[in-house]
């Protein structure tokens, strides 16, 4: 039961840190309206009114349109759903690996340790962005290769972390009373393991989205990321940095929206860290 | 010592194969020739770039050819631009693209340290939160919109600097480098804040203040070369991000240099550009982390034992 004390003593933190707080509320608020983006949107994504062509904020547009007379405001909220989608998958997918590999190489030590930590050194060593660009020009400009790729990049350091906390759990006297008595290795992860590593999982996942996103964006900024039709919020910079001396809300409401996410990712997730890390409480 | 160092070597070597094969049989699996134009063209024209690209010979020889050019630094012509060699584009794009990372670095090192080592001195006054809270908005800021605000600010309203180039109008440099250097300052004004305050409070420059040392002597002399520690090893792997920075800015201001070809090879699909582009790249991360590694050795005498 020491472990629902942990979280809720967490919990208390995490509720009375400010700038955290007010992160959540963006983000739920973000994710709410990623949601509703068909409902709610004023006109459909790909909706032209190439009469009225670009124009200013108005009271029928409320962020103003593009060149082709489509509603910068629409496009936004259809645009964070590929956004958001890429933070959450991507992640997901260096979760699941990292975590993995974590795991089985502090958990079973010795060659098998030491072989899962060598690979992952001289993965760190390779040049990823340049990887990615690489994939994304050989088999083409697909969202879901952009997950993978993304994710495949982005789980090295939680595999570091996860092992690191695997090693200092496993020769903790719980658990070698735990093996004493002859539990299975499954059982071992599911009960003593797992539980334990989830406050670095959850911290490092949260800060992990924001870097995703940025790294989506950059791509799509250099015009290898997502396609048109679809949009993100990186096309929709990219679009804005095209026709800026002219448009300027082009520009500056995708750019705003995009950096008010990060700011509320890195503020949650430093805020989760504080909250579950023991050391950070007397600060 | 030393054998630290050699071993690092040697763990560089292997990652440096692994990336120019996995480089090189990618370009050749990717789907679609180099000369895929919207016209078909003959089957003889075909026939003799493939001659001239050396593409009919089996991938093997393939291989062995091209690394062998590349070790005598020659990486082959470009796909897309007849009769200009890939050589030939980073040694014209290199020098730029070096010389808009060095004065991104050094504004990122003015910037940064000055501001960590006076919020460290400073702490938790306006002179600490001010300067960390926009190295904050420098961290989540990034490249390609900065740039962007930059020159619609400075450029484009206001008229005081140049929105593109390089080398051709007076002052056409700034803009790039504040851009590139931005993040760089701003990690470094954090890292240098963290290390100054950790050494500030060690007993040694207690003693140094004891003896009565200026202020000024203390910091300089004894507790930053402990306290940028944490910026050098930060150093080398940001070489890396500021290549892909590189990318971002040199397509904004239209600056020709390596990371402006690269996006347009990979745009262009100029197989042999992208393939001679990546392994020197890579080799350069490479080498730079194998340097502030090293440099990291060399200051911090214990990070030796472990």
């Amino acid at each position: 039961m020491s472990n629902s004390s942990l979280w809720s003593d967490a919990l208390r933190k995490l509720l009375k840190n400010r700038a955290a707080m007010f992160g959540v509320f963006i983000l739920i608020s973000l994710i709410i309206l990623a949601i509703l983006a068909p409902v709610i949107s004023p006109y459909p994504y790909d909706y032209q009114n190439l009469e009225l062509g670009a124009s200013a904020p108005s009271s029928a547009y409320l962020l103003g349109t593009d060149t082709l007379g489509r509603d910068l405001l629409s496009r936004l909220l259809y645009g964070s759903r590929v956004s958001l989608m890429v933070g959450f998958v991507a992640t997901a997918v260096a979760l699941v690996i990292g975590v993995t590999w974590g795991i089985v190489s502090g958990y079973f030590g010795g060659k098998v340790d030491a072989v899962m930590m060598r690979i992952v050194d001289i993965l760190y060593g390779l040049p990823f962005i340049i990887f990615i660009i690489l994939l994304m020009v050989v088999f083409g400009r697909n969202i879901w290769l952009l997950f993978g790729a993304i994710g495949a990049v982005e789980w090295l350091t939680m595999a570091r972390i996860i092992r690191g906390q695997v090693l200092s759990i496993k020769n903790q006297e719980y658990v070698l009373s735990a093996k004493a008595m002859g539990v299975s290795n499954f059982y071992m992860f599911r009960r003593h393991i797992f539980p334990n590593v989830l406050g670095p999982i959850a911290v490092y996942a949260t800060l992990t989205i924001p870097q995703v996103m940025l790294l989506e964006a950059f791509l799509s900024f250099l015009g290898l990321g997502i396609q048109p039709p679809m949009s993100s919020w990186g096309t929709l910079i990219r679009y804005g940095v095209e026709s800026m001396e002219e448009y300027w809300w082009l520009l500056v409401f995708p750019g705003i929206t995009f950096t008010i996410t990060l700011f509320s990712l890195n503020f949650f997730g430093d805020g989760l860290r504080d909250a579950l890390d023991p050391k950070t409480s007397s600060d | 010592m030393i054998g630290i160092i050699l071993r690092r070597i040697l763990i560089a070597i292997p990652v440096l194969i692994v990336v120019a094969s996995i480089t090189f049989f990618l370009t050749r699996l990717a789907p679609g020739g180099p000369f895929d134009a919207e016209k078909k063209l003959p089957q003889e024209v075909i026939d003799n770039l493939n001659e001239v690209y050396n593409l009919n010979a089996p991938i093997y020889e393939q291989f062995y050819d091209y690394f062998s050019n590349v070790l005598v630094g020659d990486f082959g012509p470009s796909f897309r631009y007849p009769g200009r060699t890939v050589t030939e584009m980073i040694s014209t794009g290199l020098p730029v693209t070096f010389e808009l990372a060095f004065y991104a670095i050094l504004f990122a090192l003015l910037i940064g340290l000055l501001a960590g080592t006076i919020a460290a001195l400073k702490r938790n006054t306006f002179l600490d939160y001010f300067p960390m809270a926009i190295a904050m908005l420098g961290i989540c800021v990034p490249t390609f919109l900065l740039g962007p605000f930059l020159v619609l600010i400075f450029g484009i309203y206001l008229e005081l600097l140049p929105v593109s180039g390089w080398d051709t109008l007076p002052g056409d440099k700034i803009l790039p480098s504040i851009t590139l250097g931005a993040a760089y300052a701003a990690y470094i004004a954090r890292l240098g804040r963290g290390g100054m305050i950790e050494i500030l409070g060690q007993d040694f420059i207690r003693t140094a203040r004891a003896k009565g040392l200026t202020e000024t002597k203390v910091v300089i002399n004894h507790a930053l070369q402990g306290g940028i520690l944490p910026v050098v090893s930060f150093l080398g792997p940001a070489i890396a991000g500021l290549l892909a920075g590189s990318f971002v800015v040199e397509t904004i201001f239209q600056i020709p240099g390596l990371g402006k070809f690269y996006v347009e090879a990979a745009f262009n699909r100029d197989y042999t550009m992208i393939l001679g582009t990546t392994i020197f790249f890579s080799a350069m991360i490479i080498f730079f982390n194998l340097v502030s590694d090293i440099l990291v050795l060399i200051l911090n005498p214990r990070a030796r034992d472990s």
